[in-house]
């Protein structure tokens, strides 16, 4: 890629950085070079949120029709599969999946509660009714 | 307390964490690409089995903690490398590290990073910074892929180094040792050919059909499948994370085979064989079809073609990558180092 291919399209580092790449000057040497953005990855970027956007939603109505436990909200809410979730409450994998049946998660005790509820970075009243503070 | 540290922005966070480290102990000869080079940086893998947001998992990149270490090793210098099970201990040693004056390179976890913005903080653990200094509760932070040097607080900092899941980084930090013999240029050119070897291996020699050059055949095959498989909408949200792991901050596909033909041109440098410098131009082309193959898949994710033959159209412009790369390889396998 040449330097003046370089390109300087609109994306969410706007005013946080520029990326810096490598590209060739006009002998074919490399120089580095930054970049604002490209928008063939900004709108992958793009792709990405509105999956978890559906996801998260869906997760919501599931767990008002009582088919789930808020913990699958808040595990699509904070992009977490069940191994991530595990690593930080130390539940087994095995024991979330109990959780996440809505009649197992109502019977949790308050500490263990507490163990999701800082995971999800939330109290445990907003777990159990899926509030979040957007941050 | 400040350790006289010096902010260089990098194209990948590793590579960026070793130039770094290794210029604050007078090693000013090597840049980015060298240091990406020797660590044998350049490797591609489709990961089966695991998921990674919902979508499949590819690297284009070699473990994390490899590129430092292998340099580091290549170079003879000396690496101190340590992990931790309880934060507390984690912090009091990176104070008392900072206080003698050393900075600190650290593996982190991306989703809890403040100065990111939200749509890039994903659960990524293999992230790479350097501490370099601590006023009040404020440690300074040079994070290679910024543009300048930040901050995170104690919590912030504690936090990102004990992220959770995949690749956790369990407080990991390393730092160059401190009785070094600095590396004469017949060392640098020694500690070339061996990450050139090294990668040779792990790009043409690694049995199985899902790493190196095979990986990216059978990475081929399977997207031309997605459609199918999937449907137009998930197959296209599946090439979207396929660009994302390929263009996003840190490991970047196509920006990586320029970062490895930059390599081959400045091992010109040491090494005077012309050879390399028709090698790092098929590398310039990998990396233009990678970014087409980008375009190509954005065309998709977009919505704006969706017939089987776009998907096709990927397939054949990864065989053609695939192609590309097994021949520079191999040309790099044969090359007469003398």
């Amino acid at each position: 890629m040449k330097k003046k291919d370089l390109p300087q399209d609109r994306s969410k580092l706007e005013n946080v950085t520029r990326e810096l790449c490598y590209t060739q000057d006009e002998k074919g040497e490399y120089t580095t070079g930054l970049s604002k953005g490209w928008e063939v990855k900004a709108k992958a970027l793009d792709v990405a949120w509105e999956d978890i956007k559906e996801r998260t939603a869906e997760a919501r109505a599931k767990v008002e029709r009582g088919e789930a436990s808020p913990i699958l909200f808040f595990m699509e809410l904070r992009l977490m599969d069940l191994p991530i979730l595990a690593g930080y409450t130390g539940f087994w994998k095995w024991t979330i999946k109990r959780h996440l049946k809505p009649n197992n998660f109502k019977k949790l005790s308050t500490k263990k509660l507490q163990k999701y509820a800082d995971a999800f970075d939330v109290s445990i009243e907003d777990l159990k009714h899926m509030r979040f503070n957007e941050s | 307390m400040k350790v006289d540290f010096n902010h260089i922005q990098s194209a990948h966070c590793e590579n960026g964490v070793t130039t770094n480290l290794l210029k604050h102990v007078g090693i000013n000869e090597i840049t980015e690409p060298l240091a990406f080079g020797m660590g044998a940086g350049l490797f591609f893998i489709y990961i089966p089995f695991l998921k990674v947001n919902n979508g499949p998992a590819f690297s284009y990149r070699n473990m994390p903690g490899q590129i430092f270490k292998r340099t580091c090793t290549s170079l003879h210098i000396p690496v101190t490398r340590k992990k931790y099970s309880s934060p507390e201990k984690a912090m009091q040693e990176l104070d008392k590290l900072l206080e003698k004056g050393q900075p600190v390179g650290a593996q982190v976890g991306v989703y809890y990073l403040t100065y990111f913005p939200k749509e890039y903080r994903f659960h990524f653990n293999a992230h790479n910074l350097v501490v370099y200094g601590k006023e009040g509760d404020n440690y300074l932070i040079s994070d290679p892929v910024m543009e300048e040097a930040t901050t995170l607080t104690s919590y912030e900092l504690q936090r990102v180094r004990f992220a959770k899941g995949p690749l956790a980084p369990r407080g990991q930090i390393y730092y160059p040792g401190k009785d070094l013999v600095k590396p004469n240029k017949a060392t640098i050119a020694k500690a070339i050919k061996s990450g050139i070897k090294h990668n040779t291996m792990m790009m043409l020699r690694v049995p199985g059909s899902i790493v190196g050059v095979s990986g990216i055949r059978y990475t081929a095959k399977l997207v031309s499948k997605w459609r199918d498989k999937y449907g137009v909408k998930k197959g296209g949200q599946y090439l979207a994370q396929l660009v994302r792991m390929q263009e996003e901050i840190g490991t970047g596909g196509g920006g990586f085979r320029y970062i490895y033909a930059a390599f081959l041109q400045q091992a010109h440098d040491y090494i005077p064989n012309d050879q390399l410098l028709s090698i790092s131009e098929e590398f310039t082309r990998a990396g233009d079809l990678w970014r087409n193959a980008a375009v190509q898949s954005a065309g998709i994710y977009k919505g704006r073609i969706t017939a089987q033959a776009d998907f096709d159209v990927i397939r054949d412009q990864l065989f053609e990558i695939a192609e590309i790369e097994r021949g520079a390889f191999k040309r790099l396998h044969k090359l007469n180092w003398k």
